[in-house]
């Protein structure tokens, strides 16, 4: 959107005092998960830029790996110090939620593509309530469901298991695929299914060989939203983990609550350099989706 | 050859009328179609909904205490408090009787209960119960239990002990909704006011709703102009610009928590810059984090995403033309924007306003962490309430209600949006 060649004086100011806006804004967004990155590289145990880190010409003392070494559990004698415990807890915590993020992301998936053929087909009953229903672990406060679980799950002997924690990020995780697969599937040719099984083909080789590859897409955004749903899930894991089922953000939360050290923000860096990933995969994931239904980008 | 209509009925080759072949046509499909969906439907319902319910009937539970002393509430309901000043001689009897034989932990968990309706219970039962044990394990038998009791402890002569245990005798009870409100029974069953230093959660939920209707009104202000931008730029530019959205939105709340810890606190990345500039003294440092301004901050940064996704969607198909031909007509830029642009993204700034408001409004994670002392909001209370005083009827109660807010705004959404409509990414 440019401005126009007869704008006034006036609506010229207005409208890079807007772009000016718009780009605080975006400042605002993005900043804080950049300036975290360069104090991951600090010396000094504290979160804070040292001097050393702002000097200029820039020097080597005040940078290093120490703070990643001691998060992947080398507890040599320059990496320790006094204020900041070196354990491999943040190994054991980054096992235990790609342990459960997987699981839960495979068994999320699964049910929610399921469920979102069958509210895509025109026979559905009950559809506008079904998909309340179902979208509704995405909209009820973290804390209340994780109330709630607790409760629930105290009485079938699953709080402090693996179970009870994949279970409660499955019910969490399915509404991302339920409503990623169901957009994906609007606009699907249903003329190919009924082509496929009037050339003989049964209902699951319909969906493994005409139907799947072309939603595949959406499934695989659906699974990476489940994945990371899964992944960033703290409160759940917070009362219905026990030290067993210790994972990354539970371990970050101990973390930002006790012994405010640099190593979480490697950590932080860590995560942000995934969470990269998986949006440039989603996003490119959905362009191709739309190419193969034949949407042009708008 | 001979063509046969048939004006009453329409058969297939099987001679089943056509109609009725179709109905079963279609009710085997809508089988189908629902079967695909019920393994789902059947999970969230046993892991999500079940639960959410459980929750519904705790929050008015009081069986437990039921299960220790039903004898003694049966005899108590018996008792005229007009008459008689202090419960009759078998009420007693059976309470001796009942903490007598009563499993030690059932009894702990009945005495938690009944401080809650009046403290001083706890420790008057444990003394009791201490000298009962004693007298037992001796073989005697008081002549008057109702004198035994009052001598081992003369709050057994107190009126108002018993007068608490009216609340107590129903398997059902609402006195945890008005606990979230602040509100307490006195000896004659009346609602009162809590005490004044025991009056914290209506504050803390006009609190939360404050600062609710804050982060909603910060990011419809920052995230309105944004969403303009990238709806009107070219796609490739707004592609590019998209990724600071998406960004955000993808990463880990407690990352970005932390990282507006590293930005607001004193020797932070903002009081840096700004004692840099010469904008503070390097005494004068602001205190941005740990109370509420850090709470109003990291909440309208966290929730932003979501004002700007819905915006954008509606704002993309406004057509241009709209503002033109506005102007065309002779409207100044600001009415034309006023009056013909704005009316248009109202479903886009509902649609935003309502989700980051019902997001804000349960949100827990990042008031606790960057709230301090009084930026915590009523999610803290659940929490604390579910973790540390084990108080499960009020954290169910407080939960409930919160719930019930929530499903005010969720209908609501689903009127105005559409619950079909969510977008993601």
């Amino acid at each position: 959107m440019a401005l126009p060649s007869y704008a006034s004086p006036v609506q010229k100011t207005y409208y890079y005092l807007y772009l000016f806006f718009c780009g605080v804004v975006f400042f605002f967004l993005v900043a804080p998960l950049i300036a975290i990155v360069p104090i991951s590289f600090s010396v000094s145990p504290f979160m804070v830029f040292t001097d050393g880190m702002l000097a200029w010409p820039p020097d080597p003392e005040a940078w290093s790996f120490r703070w990643y070494r001691n998060m992947i559990g080398d507890c040599s004698a320059d990496v320790v110090s006094s204020t900041v415990p070196c354990s491999n807890k943040w190994m054991i915590g980054t096992v235990n939620s790609f342990f459960i993020g997987i699981i839960a992301t495979v068994i999320a998936t699964a049910l929610g593509t399921l469920a979102a053929l069958g509210l895509s087909r025109p026979h559905m009953p009950f559809k506008g309530l079904i998909m309340a229903v179902l979208i509704s672990p995405m909209i009820v406060p973290l804390i209340i469901t994780a109330a709630g679980m607790f409760f629930f799950y105290a009485r079938i002997n699953l709080v402090y298991t693996f179970t009870g924690v994949i279970l409660a990020h499955v019910a969490l995780a399915t509404p991302f695929v339920v409503i990623t697969v169901t957009a994906t599937l609007v606009g699907f040719d249903m003329n190919m299914v009924k082509a496929a099984q009037s050339l003989g083909a049964r209902p699951v080789k319909t969906f493994f060989r005409v139907i799947m590859p072309l939603i595949l897409p959406g499934i695989i955004s659906g699974a990476l939203f489940a994945f990371i749903t899964s992944f960033d899930e703290v409160v759940i894991v917070m009362f219905m983990a026990s030290l067993d089922q210790l994972t990354i953000p539970k371990q970050m939360w101990a973390g930002i609550r006790q012994e405010i050290s640099p190593v979480i923000l490697c950590m932080a860096t860590c995560l942000v350099a995934l969470s990269i990933f998986l949006l440039t995969t989603v996003e490119l994931l959905r362009r191709r989706s739309e190419r193969l239904r034949g949407i042009k980008p708008r | 050859m001979e063509v046969i209509i048939s004006t009453t009925q329409l058969l297939t080759t099987d001679g089943i009328p056509l109609k009725q072949s179709l109905k079963k046509a279609e009710r085997k499909n809508k089988i189908r179609a629902f079967l695909l969906v019920f393994p789902l439907l059947l999970f969230i319902f046993v892991t999500f909904v079940m639960p959410i319910g459980d929750m519904l009937l705790r929050s008015v539970d009081d069986a437990q205490i039921n299960t220790v002393f039903p004898k003694t509430f049966e005899e108590f309901n018996k008792w005229d408090r007009e008459k008689d000043k202090l419960p009759p001689e078998v009420v007693y009897r059976t309470l001796f009787e009942e903490l007598a034989t009563g499993e030690k932990i059932q009894i702990g968990r009945a005495l938690t209960r009944m401080n809650y309706s009046k403290s001083g219970w706890k420790s008057l039962i444990k003394k009791t119960s201490r000298e009962i044990k004693k007298m037992t394990r001796k073989g005697m038998v008081p002549e008057s239990y109702k004198e035994t009791l009052i001598e081992i402890n003369k709050d057994w002569g107190d009126p108002t002990f018993w007068y608490s245990m009216s609340q107590m005798v129903n398997k059902q009870t609402p006195i945890y909704y008005w606990n979230a409100i602040d509100r307490t029974y006195d000896q004659d069953q009346n609602v009162i006011m809590q005490d004044e230093k025991r009056r914290i959660y209506v504050q803390t939920w006009f609190k939360t709703l404050k600062v609710s209707v804050y982060v909603t009104f910060f990011c419809l202000i920052l995230g309105f102009p944004v969403a303009h931008l990238l709806a009107n730029l070219p796609l490739r530019y707004s592609n590019l610009l998209m990724i600071f959205v998406l960004l955000p939105f993808w990463t880990s709340l407690l990352v970005r928590t932390t990282a507006w810890i590293v930005m607001l606190q004193q020797k932070g990345v903002i009081n840096g810059v700004l004692v840099w500039l010469g904008v503070l003294s390097d005494d004068g440092r602001l205190q941005m984090v740990y109370n509420e301004t850090g709470t109003l901050i990291a909440m309208t940064q966290i929730l932003l995403p979501f004002m700007i996704l819905p915006l954008y969607s509606v704002m993309k198909v406004i057509p241009k033309s709209h503002m033109r031909a506005a102007q065309n007509l002779g409207a100044k830029p600001a009415l034309a924007f006023w009056k013909v642009y704005l009316p248009q993204t109202i479903p886009g700034m509902s649609a935003g306003g309502l989700l980051v408001f019902v997001l804000a409004i349960g949100y827990f994670i990042t008031p606790e962490l960057v709230g301090g002392k009084d930026g915590k909001l009523i999610g803290s209370w659940i929490a604390f309430h579910l973790k540390t005083t084990l108080n499960w009827g009020l954290c169910a109660a407080l939960g409930a209600i919160l719930l019930a807010v929530m499903l005010v705004f969720y209908w609501l959404y689903n009127k105005i949006v559409g619950i079909d409509n969510i977008k993601l990414g």
